[in-house]
Order: C-alpha cells, then structure tokens, then sequence
C-alpha cells in the first residue's frame, strides 16, 4: 500500500472521530451518524494500521463510536420513558403559558432543601479552645527589618542578559522572518510549505512553523491549499494585509510531526 | 436502654445529621449515615420521614446515576444522597420570602423543562435564546449562571447544559411536565 493511501485512510478515521465527537459536544442527533458505514470503514482501514500511533487513533474511533451507540441506546430509553414529551410541544407550551402562570405551575412541583446552619455550644466551645491555643500574629509571622540594598545603575545589555529584556522584540523577529520569506520566494509567486518550514533540526523546524502561522495569521503572508495533490504552498504579501479581520477568517491546522520532518528531510537530501 | 430509647436516639440524631449543612452541599451521603447510625440507618429513616410528614417535610433520596425502579438495594442506598425537602409545593406568595422574584422561577422553571425536552442536555446559547424570548437579554445570563451557582443545572466545558443535584431533589420533573402540558 502506498504512502498516500495510507495516509488517506489515517486521515478517514481521523474524520470518523470528530464526527464522532461532535455527537457528543454539539448535541447532535446520535442517529444522524451511520453506524455501519463507519464501521465499515474501519474495517477497510484497520489493516493498513501498523505503527502504535496508527493502531491507538483506530483504538479512539471506536471508543467515540462506541460512544455514540451508547448515545443512541439512551435516547431509545429515553423515547421510552414516561418523561419523554415532543420537545416542540413542550417548547410551544411554555412559550404560550405568561410567566406568572409558569411560575406558578413549577412551584407546585418544587420541593426546595430544607437546611440549617446553626452555631452549637459544643462546637462554640471548641472553637474558645483553638482560639486560645492559636499562636499571636507577630509570632508567626516575625517582623524581620527590610532588606539593606545598595541602589544603582543598571545597562539593557545587563537586562538582556538577564532574561529580563528580550534583544529583539517579537515584531522584529517576525518582519525578519517576512523578509526572508520573500527573499526565498524570490522571482517565483509562492514557495512549497515544507520547503520554507523545514529545516536543519525539528526544534528549529517547530520554532519556523510557528513563526510562519503569525506570519499568516497578520497578513504578511497567505497560504495556498491544493487539496487534491496534498500541496500547501505560502504566497508572501508585498505589503503587511491590515483588511483582513474585516473577512472571514478560517483556521487551517497542519500536522508538523517529527514523522513529517524525518520524511522531509530525507527527501531534501536526495 | 429500651428498644424504642434506642431509636428515639438514633431518629434525633438522623434529624441532625439531615438538617445540618456540613459541606459543600446539603444532605448527607448514604454511607456516612450508615457510619454514623449504624447498618440499619434506611429504616430509621423511614420512621423519621413518618415523623417529618406532620411537619409536611420529606426525606428525600436522590440516586447516584438513574434511579432504580425496584426497591433500592443497600448498596444504592449507600451510595446516594439524602435530604430533607418541602412535601407539598411552595404557594407562590412564599417565593418573595425565599429571595426569588417570580421571573426567577419562571426562568428556572423554563430551563428545566427545555433541558428535559432536549434530552437531559442543551448548548447554552441555545436555552439563552430560548429564555431571551420572555425576559431580558442581560437577565438570562446573570439567571443562568446563579441556576449554576445554586446546583439547578451544570455546564460542562463544551458549553452543554444539564440538570443538577438540587433539581434532581427539588423538582418532579415528570410532573412539572405533565402541569405544562396540561
């Protein structure tokens, strides 16, 4: 099985579980997701799962799908149950009823907690004993005279070096690295995400992958997707896009895995 | 001690235990009863609750998970909380007394039964709209979040909305419902 294949089936059952979730977090109707189809899908899917990561996102597709037939089992028993009225009925009624009247229809059904709070003799006395077993303030807390400092001077070299100051600030960095995305890109309109991203260690790799979302996400730069070829390409802005919060702006998640960046490497070598 | 000195006893002390609030929530676990009165505490219960009748005030028991249609095991009972409730309803004139103004309770009221209506659970901007249509806008908010405070619902960290303890012991959702759709 190739590559993509595999990574189209990884990327199936990753759709199969936000599916999934959503039933959960949105409240969706549990029916609304096909039960069978997914499992099918599964089953086409779980032979080409060999690495822990491949075999545990299997694992978590069926525990949201378990999830979700447990969903369904519960609003069976629900329809079920003596309580279950149509919510549109039930929804029109209140609307229909004047707030007085609900008010007062709820109030024949509601039984509030009775409870008291109430100081004891016993527990009085017992808190006289700690109160006078209880050490005075200025013994706990010994009133040391302050501190002598010497005042003085101090440089930016010396606050930089303390970790106090940072030696550029994140604006600099981040129109550095818009420079050196349009110098990359040179001539050519865009350049390949990885190509840009990607460098010599993974830790500098993360670092660049995000730097370059801040570089989108405030108009030095936009992102090219070509789903069909799996491509992502970075289109660099001549000027920084200030217009962009006027639109509508959508998230675009990439997957900067260790895995991705041995592969990339390897590549890049060859 | 006679029998009867014995259970007048325990039936004080049950009394205490119920009434006083000594955590977070009122009421009190199964199995601290079971600590403090012994293995036999649910028919001690059963003779104060008769006691309590006079008063019209109820032990009331709500379950850990669904409550059981049969007769409730020891082991469920253990598990669950017990508190001591109203028998008959509040008259409306009472409400003013309890700090809650009639808009209050009626926006409670609405919220329960849009939540049983959907289920058990609603997103919150779903029952905010629902509420929006009867009172105001900066009201819904401030409502929902003192039903919150106060064990009515619970939200959870998806912004779903559900039922909690103090309507589980408090409120007759069958027949809230019922009166609803009367």
């Amino acid at each position: 099985m190739s590559q993509t294949e595999k990574k189209g089936n990884m990327e199936r059952i990753q759709r199969v579980i936000e599916l999934c979730k959503s039933v959960d977090t949105k409240g969706l109707d549990p029916f609304a997701v096909n039960v069978d189809d997914i499992i099918e899908t599964l089953k086409t899917c779980f032979p080409t799962c060999e690495s822990p990561e491949e075999l545990s996102l299997d694992a978590e597709a069926i525990q949201h799908l378990a999830s979700v037939i447990q969903n369904q089992g519960n609003w069976v028993k629900h329809r079920s149950t003596s309580l279950y009225t149509d919510p549109f009925l039930l929804q029109e009624k209140i609307l229909s009823i004047p707030k007085d009247e609900l008010a007062e229809r709820f109030m024949r059904v509601w039984n509030p907690v009775v409870e008291s709070e109430q100081l004891t003799i016993p527990s009085f006395t017992e808190a006289l004993r700690y109160w006078q077993e209880l050490v005075p303030m200025s013994d706990r807390w010994q009133n040391d005279a302050p501190m002598q400092v010497e005042s003085g001077e101090t440089t930016r070299e010396e606050l930089i070096k303390l970790n106090i100051l940072a030696e550029k600030t994140f604006f600099d960095h981040l129109d550095t690295f818009w420079q050196e995305l349009k110098q990359k890109v040179g001539d050519n309109e865009k350049i390949l995400y990885w190509d840009f991203v990607g460098a010599d260690t993974y830790e500098q790799t993360i670092e660049r992958a995000y730097m370059t979302s801040f570089l989108v996400t405030y108009g030095y730069a936009t992102l090219q997707l070509i789903p069909l070829e799996e491509e992502i390409f970075i289109i660099p802005f001549k000027t920084q896009k200030s217009d962009l919060a006027d639109k509508r702006m959508v998230s675009v998640p990439i997957s900067v895995s260790h895995q991705e960046w041995t592969k990339w490497k390897e590549e890049n070598q060859q | 001690m006679t029998r009867k000195s014995y259970y007048n006893q325990k039936i004080k002390r049950a009394a205490q235990l119920l009434f006083y609030k000594r955590h977070m929530k009122p009421g009190i676990k199964g199995w601290e009863l079971k600590n403090k009165l012994g293995s036999d505490y649910p028919k001690i219960l059963e003779v104060l609750d008769d006691h309590l009748e006079k008063l019209d005030l109820q032990i009331k028991t709500v379950f850990e998970g669904e409550t059981p249609t049969e007769k409730p095991t020891l082991e469920q009972l253990n598990k669950a909380r017990f508190f001591v409730t109203l028998r008959g309803g509040v008259p409306s004139t009472d409400a003013k007394m309890m700090g809650w103004r009639i808009d209050d309770i009626a926006g409670l009221a609405a919220s329960i039964s849009f939540i049983i209506s959907k289920k058990g659970k609603t997103r919150r901007e779903e029952l905010s709209d629902f509420l929006r249509t009867k009172l105001p806008g900066w009201r819904v908010d401030m409502n929902l979040n003192r039903y919150i405070k106060a064990g009515y619902l619970a939200e959870d960290e998806n912004g779903q909305m559900y039922l909690d303890w103090r309507t589980r012991a408090e409120v007759n959702e069958k027949e809230l419902v019922d009166l609803l759709l009367k």
